[in-house]
């Protein structure tokens, strides 16, 4: 069935067009008026000014390793992260942990723990799932690099990101 | 051989030659800055002081871009294209006084005796830059970019040819510098309370002088395709129009003739309308250099303050839709200019 679109009657004045003409060009003075003067602030000019101490808690940026407050990583190459990212970015190589050490109850350690931050979508099912709470996504979120391979960090660079993180469930812990 | 005539013509072409590409520039930059502002946004701010090296930046893109030819184009035409959108432009310049005399030349580069035909008659050419870059690019949407063009500027051509009749009713001579010349005399054509403000006639003319104004202002809206014309190369209807096909310098070709068209837009408006390169209580160039430098600058303030209107107008209408289009060309404009030459000269018969 046919719909009939009404269309409103315009009064002569309207149909003139040219007072709406005229009051959308005030408008758009107005606007041009308070950019010029700068009363509109609305684009953050990046590289200057940034956003950052304004980024929440939960803000998902890089991922990176942290220590425990003993200076040990938390990892212990499970690999779950590995098995869960979407887009394959993690790699790790476990390494032993020797029957002599005093973590040896903790049995495995990342000997090589690689993201790849070209393939990372910030999705942080790397931080959900894992069980030592060893990964977190920081607030960097300017990750650069003239090539693939610099886009890769590292163990020594997740770390770095990383920092020490505070908190409970070790399982290296004396008292488990 | 006047040797004189020619060095000092020669000059006057290489000066408003540059000083109109570098105008055409920065139109471009403060086009992309004002509609910046006007939407709250910043526009180009990073190359240079405020961005204004942006223009050096842009053309250095348009030259190291790949010459890309498409494989099923017209290749003679679609060469041709972009040449025939800037030169008709370019050339129309030639017969604006632009300013009154520097060290006693007159500051126009052909003073000639047909002026305003001659501007119409050049103008008119760049519609085949449009037409054969639709054509010749063998693809729909360029195509129906160039069908809209031809259309929409012979629609505009008449009312922007007959709006200027009464001013000629006026003066009496199709002479560019003589319209400027009757401007001083007389007041701009539409301002009356400059100069003598006390003769009726005068406040008399200025309503249908008026009326053309506006009538030409929007047919040369229209004949620059600026936006709410730019039925031509509406983006969001046609992926860009006539110039889809085009890349790196004939594209930048394009893109330049359409903003050196409005230069020539603005600058014909000025020297009909505007009073020229006049300001009330400016001597001309005869009173010394200074004065004649004085004149250019004011006529280029002129052109400029209507191009940033086109812009502001640009930034603030939709497009017209197809029909509202030639209906507003053929219906409206069309009748407002013919009813107007009557005007004037049932005025004119009165005051005389």
């Amino acid at each position: 069935m046919a719909i009939t679109v009404p269309r409103p009657n315009l009064n002569w004045r309207e149909r003139l067009y040219l007072p709406a003409i005229a009051s959308g060009l005030v408008i758009t003075l107005k606007h041009f008026k308070n950019m010029i003067f700068g009363r509109t602030k609305v684009t953050m000019e990046y590289p200057e000014e940034k956003w950052d101490p304004n980024l929440p808690d939960y803000y998902r940026g890089a991922p990176a390793l942290v220590r425990d407050t003993d200076g040990r990583v938390r990892c212990v190459a499970c690999q779950l992260c590995e098995f869960i990212c979407p887009p394959r970015a993690i790699k790790i190589i476990p390494g032993e942990i020797p029957q002599t050490d005093r973590f040896a109850k903790v049995e495995k350690f990342p000997d090589a723990f690689d993201i790849d931050m070209i393939r990372c979508i910030y999705c942080g099912m790397c931080e959900e799932v894992c069980p030592e709470q060893a990964i977190f996504l920081r607030k960097d979120y300017a990750i650069t690099g003239f090539t693939r391979e610099d886009m890769v960090h590292h163990k020594d660079k997740l770390l770095e990101i990383g920092g020490v993180m505070h908190g409970v469930v070790l399982k290296w812990n004396q008292r488990k | 051989m006047d040797y004189f005539f020619i060095g000092t013509s020669l000059l006057k072409i290489a000066g408003l030659l540059g000083f109109v590409l570098l105008l055409m520039n920065y139109a471009v930059y403060a086009e992309r800055r004002v509609s910046a502002l006007m939407q709250d946004r910043l526009g180009p701010n990073r190359v240079g002081f405020a961005g204004l090296l942006q223009p050096l930046a842009d053309a250095g893109k348009f030259l190291l871009k790949e010459q890309f030819t498409p494989g099923q184009v017209n290749t003679f035409y679609y060469f041709l294209a972009p040449c025939l959108a800037m030169i008709p432009a370019v050339i129309t310049i030639s017969v604006i006084p632009f300013g009154s005399t520097l060290f006693g030349v007159p500051m126009v580069i052909a003073d000639i005796n047909v002026g305003i035909l001659f501007v119409f008659a050049i103008a008119s050419l760049g519609v085949y830059g449009i037409v054969l870059a639709g054509w010749a690019s063998n693809s729909k949407y360029p195509f129906l970019g160039g069908v809209r063009s031809s259309s929409q500027m012979i629609s505009y051509e008449l009312s922007l040819a007959l709006a200027v009749i009464p001013i000629f009713m006026l003066v009496g001579n199709l002479r560019l510098t003589s319209v400027v010349r009757y401007q001083i005399d007389h007041g701009w054509l539409i301002a009356p309370f400059i100069g003598d403000w006390t003769n009726l006639g005068k406040w008399l003319l200025a309503i249908p002088m008026f009326i053309s104004f506006v009538v030409f202002l929007i047919a040369i809206l229209a004949e620059t395709n600026r936006l709410p014309f730019d039925l031509p190369e509406a983006e969001q209807e046609l992926a860009g129009g006539y110039h889809t096909e085009y890349a790196s310098m004939k594209f930048g070709l394009f893109f330049l003739g359409e903003y050196i068209a409005m230069i020539a837009g603005s600058a014909i408006i000025v020297t009909l309308f505007l009073g020229g390169w006049h300001f009330p209580g400016i001597p001309d160039g005869s009173h010394g250099w200074l004065f004649g430098l004085i004149n250019i600058t004011v006529f280029f303030t002129k052109v400029c303050a209507l191009i940033f209107l086109f812009m502001w107008v640009r930034w603030t209408l939709p497009r017209f839709r197809w029909d509202q289009l030639m209906r507003l060309g053929w219906l409206f404009f069309f009748e407002i200019a013919l009813v107007n030459i009557l005007l004037v000269a049932i005025i004119l018969m009165f005051i005389r």
